[in-house]
């Protein structure tokens, strides 16, 4: 008797539980599609072929994104470019080369915590170190961006790096390989995933960056060539998104903006998660 | 004559002393087998050998090892050199994730071979060296690790003899393979010791009879006897060799 009470308690609390996972399950997946369709809903209506390929215009008293789209790629490729050296070079410093142990964990440690520092607060040095130098632009943008990427380009190329199997090292230095040799030829093959990983992630940030780049790149909205436009102030599509919701009520081009980083986003997550899967297949082999 | 001289030679792994006083020739052309309890330290002499220990942080080395007369640790020798007069099998087959022919081709590619007729030609008189040649001849261009456990460890032996090493140090390269893969092996073993020097560990006490020409029995980091293989199995020297071989512990 008292066994059955006990056990039916025990029951119904199992499905108390359940049913709170479930909840909670349903509203995470509810909040998620909400946010996506309000958006897409909002947005697509004013996209228009007119808006992706002209620039504002107080003449006409119309409003074109393709400077900010301009801009975006600029800033992407130029923080990439300088990033992955910089990100790689570190990673296979700290596994291959460095020998004490400390300074590694430390700088680790540093890298770790780099990544979880509010973006604003990069905004406020990149300004002071950048900006204040070579003028409010891209390039200042960027080289913050840089900053602000490096430890994830470094984590993710160290994770994949640790999954090279020692015994190809060895099998490498066994045949009278140097150092270098050993890196290139076996090790880098083997971490190409968490580097075109660590890309991804960086992209997508970049992608969300507004609070680093008011600071350093401005919001000016010409069209302008790949090195003309690193040199000058620009917005990219989420400063202007900022810009034309908060300073300009320009909702319908906010959303338009909105639902275009949100299909981009949406793009670099499958993305990444194709490339996954392609190399655990390929490591499975 | 002897390829390696060892005098009086220790070795620390931190505080821990893992070598004590080895004294050894190793001669020329021929099979030496290591044998020992685990943990005896059979790996780690094997692997200072050919200097595979500068990997390893706070190993600490003391006396004198010469290869063919000259102390491996001088100032002038260039260890990539060493290493590729001494090349090295490992426990677990590790053939790299590329093709059969690259495999073969890393090591006289790393040595400056870049000419295609002469890379042909070492990697089949490699593969041929290995008995592994009529196996994979048709597909040399597919990736190695799709080859079997018994394929990949004479792959890796080709792959070490590609660069015309003097001596091949082997550990345990048979513990990983099936009876079939490893006596295909033991017979490879026994033909390459008219062109090569070869030290082999093997806690496979049959395995050293029937394959080595001299045995190395080593304690506890001590090397306690070493001779000709058919005295050392019939009249050991050493009360502890004895009752190792006759099976008392190990
Ligand atoms: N990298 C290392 N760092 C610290 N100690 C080590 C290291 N490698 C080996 N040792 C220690 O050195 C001693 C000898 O190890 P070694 O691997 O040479 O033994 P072994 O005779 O090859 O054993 P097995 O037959 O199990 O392979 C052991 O006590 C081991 O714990
Ligand atoms: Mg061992």
């Amino acid at each position: 008797m008292l066994n059955q009470a006990l056990s039916n308690k025990r029951k119904s609390f199992e499905l108390l539980m359940k049913g709170l996972m479930l909840l909670s399950v349903a509203l995470t997946a509810a909040l998620t599609l909400f946010l996506l369709v309000y958006v897409l809903l909002q947005g697509i209506p004013n996209i228009t072929w007119e808006l992706l390929s002209t620039k504002p215009s107080y003449l006409t008293e119309s409003i074109g994104i393709l400077p900010d789209i301009l801009n975006t790629v600029y800033i992407v490729l130029a923080t990439l470019l300088i990033v992955l050296p910089l990100g790689v070079g570190a990673a296979i410093y700290l596994t291959e080369y460095a020998t004490n142990r400390k300074v590694v964990g430390m700088i680790e440690y540093a890298a770790e915590t780099l990544s979880g520092i509010p973006s604003i607060i990069y905004g406020l040095v990149g300004m002071l170190l950048f900006s204040n130098h070579m003028g409010t632009c891209l390039m200042a943008g960027s080289l913050t961006l840089v900053i602000m990427n490096l430890p994830t380009i470094m984590r993710t190329t160290q994770e994949s790096l640790k999954t090279v199997p020692q015994s190809y090292r060895e099998g490498a230095f066994g045949l009278g390989a140097g150092k270098w040799r050993v890196v290139r030829t076996v090790v880098l093959p083997g971490c190409v995933d968490g580097v075109i990983t660590g890309c991804i992630l960086s992209v997508g940030r970049i992608l969300g960056e507004s609070a680093a780049l008011l600071f350093t790149a401005g919001f000016a909205h010409a069209v302008n060539g790949m090195m003309d436009g690193l040199a000058a102030p620009g917005a990219t599509l989420t400063v202007a998104l900022y810009v034309y919701a908060k300073e300009q009520g320009e909702f319908g081009v906010a959303f338009a903006i909105a639902a275009i980083l949100m299909v981009l986003t949406v793009l670099i997550n499958f993305a990444a998660a194709l490339v996954q899967k392609y190399f655990a297949k390929r490591r499975s082999l | 004559m002897s390829m390696i001289t060892v005098k009086d030679m220790c070795l620390w792994y931190g505080d821990h002393q893992a070598l004590h006083h080895i004294n050894i020739e190793i001669p020329e052309k021929s099979i030496t087998a290591f044998i020992g309890p685990s943990g005896c330290g059979k790996s780690t002499f094997l692997k200072t050998l050919n200097r595979m220990n500068d990997l390893i942080p706070g190993v600490k080395i003391t006396g004198d090892i010469r290869y063919e007369g000259t102390d491996i640790f001088s100032r002038e020798v260039d260890v990539n050199n060493l290493r590729k007069k001494i090349g090295m099998v490992f426990q677990k087959p590790n053939p790299f994730p590329m093709s059969i022919y690259d495999n073969i081709a890393y090591g006289p590619r790393t040595h400056g071979i870049t000419n295609k007729v002469q890379l042909d030609e070492i990697v089949e008189s490699a593969l041929r060296g290995a008995a592994i040649w009529d196996e994979v001849k048709d597909r040399l261009k597919k990736n190695a690790l799709g080859m079997s456990g018994g394929q990949q460890q004479r792959l890796c032996i080709a792959r070490a003899l590609a660069v015309q090493p003097k001596i091949l140090l082997m550990d345990e390269p048979t513990s990983a393979l099936d009876p079939i893969s490893t006596s295909r092996i033991e017979e490879l073993v026994m033909e390459l010791k008219e062109k090569y020097t070869i030290v082999m560990v093997t806690h496979n006490m049959q395995q050293a009879v029937r394959v080595s020409d001299y045995t190395a029995f080593f304690l506890l980091g001590e090397l306690v006897e070493f001779g000709k293989t058919d005295d050392s199995f019939s009249q050991p020297q050493d009360k502890r060799t004895e009752d190792y071989i006759t099976g008392r512990f190990g």
